[in-house]
């Protein structure tokens, strides 16, 4: 079997995509077990993130492999000046799989071009953070029991938020609408809505976060909207609530509706919302140890289904 | 030798290359995508000659030499008109444009400052999609994309 890296969700096809999704499924009603046994895989974070770090290692504690690696740049050599590629080579000796995350974006990708051992990408910068879609896709596939057909709204930072661009490409291949809500100056840009031509997928783009438009949705996507990305002060302090969801706006919305958010949030879903059934956030974080051990499986060549 | 003599000597090729209407401010960054400084055989360069299509243009001379065609089109993204006469015993039997091939190599530059091609040795690479004014270029690593004429300006 072949042993493939994985940097970004757009690189593999639907096809690949629902096996991927098989395999989550499957790693949810066998959480436990111990088919990465003998396997040492090391975990780069070269940028920390305690989050998808702790993820990606309950993962492999829970197939049994081992664990190496380090959680912060500043306790390994790249502190003293090693590159990337001397790094990468060097763990390329010790490990059966690494996955990184790094600051630098391409890192991933140049990293499958130095060594023959797969490359789980855990984000790199600004770029791809392709675990964190396929959680967001599992997600999705669990709480409306299928890809297809869905509308999926879309609200916040639609220019700089990685999250949902990787989220739009994955969903592509399952004719969706979407809502894209967000301010003027950050609105998706149009590479994306050229692919939503291309693939003709329906999609409306939205200034204003209205009921009609969370009661015909299957998914609220939220993000973070962040100060640093105005150019202007005073459009962030005119806009920074106006993307906040609040309970009393979901009264109306569809029995099945789900609130995703790939955390950690600040201001956009009130606190009042996280009672409601309708707030999946919390548990879309549970997903993703089973979206990694797909991921991780997959890239070692090892097919669950089949053992 | 009266003047027009010796434009005639520099002018004729008997063998080699010659790659004309190049924009004037592209002149010199051809010549070193081309590697031409490192040639030994004889080689001429002019610019800021007048062009209708251009407005002023360079042209580049070398004998003796013949470009590998991805060589040339290395030159595509700054010198999009350029024309290229391969020369034989001065005959011109070979005449073509540069066409952008679909990936540029080691190039252009990466306008993102936090992209590895930034920090690490490695050539840049970039997906070229689109034609003429709507060329786009996209980062093979960070995905970050230009049009071509602003990467034409990035060196
Ligand atoms: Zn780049």
């Amino acid at each position: 079997m072949k042993s493939r890296s994985l940097v970004a969700i757009d690189q593999i096809d639907k096809q690949e995509l629902l096996d991927l999704l098989a395999r989550a499924q499957y790693f949810e009603a066998h959480p436990n077990s111990k088919i990465l046994d003998g396997k040492v895989v090391a975990t780069l974070f070269f940028e920390p993130s305690t989050r998808t770090r702790l993820s990606f290692e309950t993962a492999v504690n829970r197939l049994g492999g081992r664990v190496i690696g380090f959680s912060d740049a500043s306790t390994s050599s790249t502190s003293k000046g090693e590159t990337l590629k001397d790094t990468i080579k060097m763990v390329s000796n010790y490990a059966d799989i690494i996955v990184m995350r790094h600051f630098i974006e391409g890192a991933a990708q140049y990293a499958t071009e130095v060594t023959d051992v797969p490359i789980v990408n855990a984000g790199d910068g600004a770029n791809q953070h392709p675990s964190q879609t396929l959680l967001d896709l599992y997600s999705i596939l669990k709480t409306q029991g299928t890809l297809e057909g869905l509308t999926i709204t879309m609200v916040g930072d639609l220019k700089y938020g990685r999250t949902v661009h990787s989220l739009l490409m994955a969903m592509r291949h399952f004719k969706p609408v979407f809502n894209f809500v967000s301010s003027d100056e950050l609105r998706m840009p149009q590479e994306y809505l050229d692919v939503c031509e291309r693939e003709g997928i329906e999609y409306h783009l939205h200034t204003e976060f209205s009921e009609d438009i969370i009661n015909s949705s299957d998914i609220l996507y939220m993000t973070r909207v962040q100060r640093e990305r105005f150019s202007d002060v005073m459009e962030y302090e005119k806009v920074k609530n106006l993307y906040t969801l609040h309970n009393a706006m979901l009264d109306g919305s569809k029995p099945t509706l789900r609130i995703l958010h790939p955390l950690p949030r600040v201001n956009e879903i009130s606190t009042d919302v996280d009672d409601n059934p309708k707030a999946y956030y919390f548990e879309q974080a549970r997903n993703g140890v089973f979206a990694r051990q797909a991921i991780l499986t997959r890239a070692l060549g090892i097919d669950p289904l089949k053992l | 030798m009266t003047s027009s003599k010796k434009e005639l000597a520099v002018a004729a090729l008997r063998n080699g290359t010659v790659i004309d209407h190049i924009p004037s401010r592209a002149l010199f960054t051809a010549v070193r995508i081309l590697g031409i400084e490192g040639l030994d055989t004889s080689v001429t360069i002019g610019n800021n000659l007048a062009s209708e299509r251009l407005g002023s243009k360079g042209i580049i001379k070398v004998a003796d030499v013949e470009f590998a065609e991805d060589v040339l089109n290395r030159i595509a993204l700054i010198a999009p008109d350029a024309m290229v006469n391969i020369i034989r015993d001065y005959e011109v039997v070979e005449k073509r444009h540069v066409s952008l091939p679909d990936t540029l190599v080691g190039i252009v530059r990466c306008s993102n400052p936090k992209c590895v091609t930034n920090h690490e040795k490695i050539p840049t690479r970039f997906i070229v999609s689109g034609h003429g004014a709507d060329v786009r270029l996209r980062c093979h690593y960070c995905n970050h994309t230009v049009s071509g004429a602003e990467a034409a300006t990035i060196q």
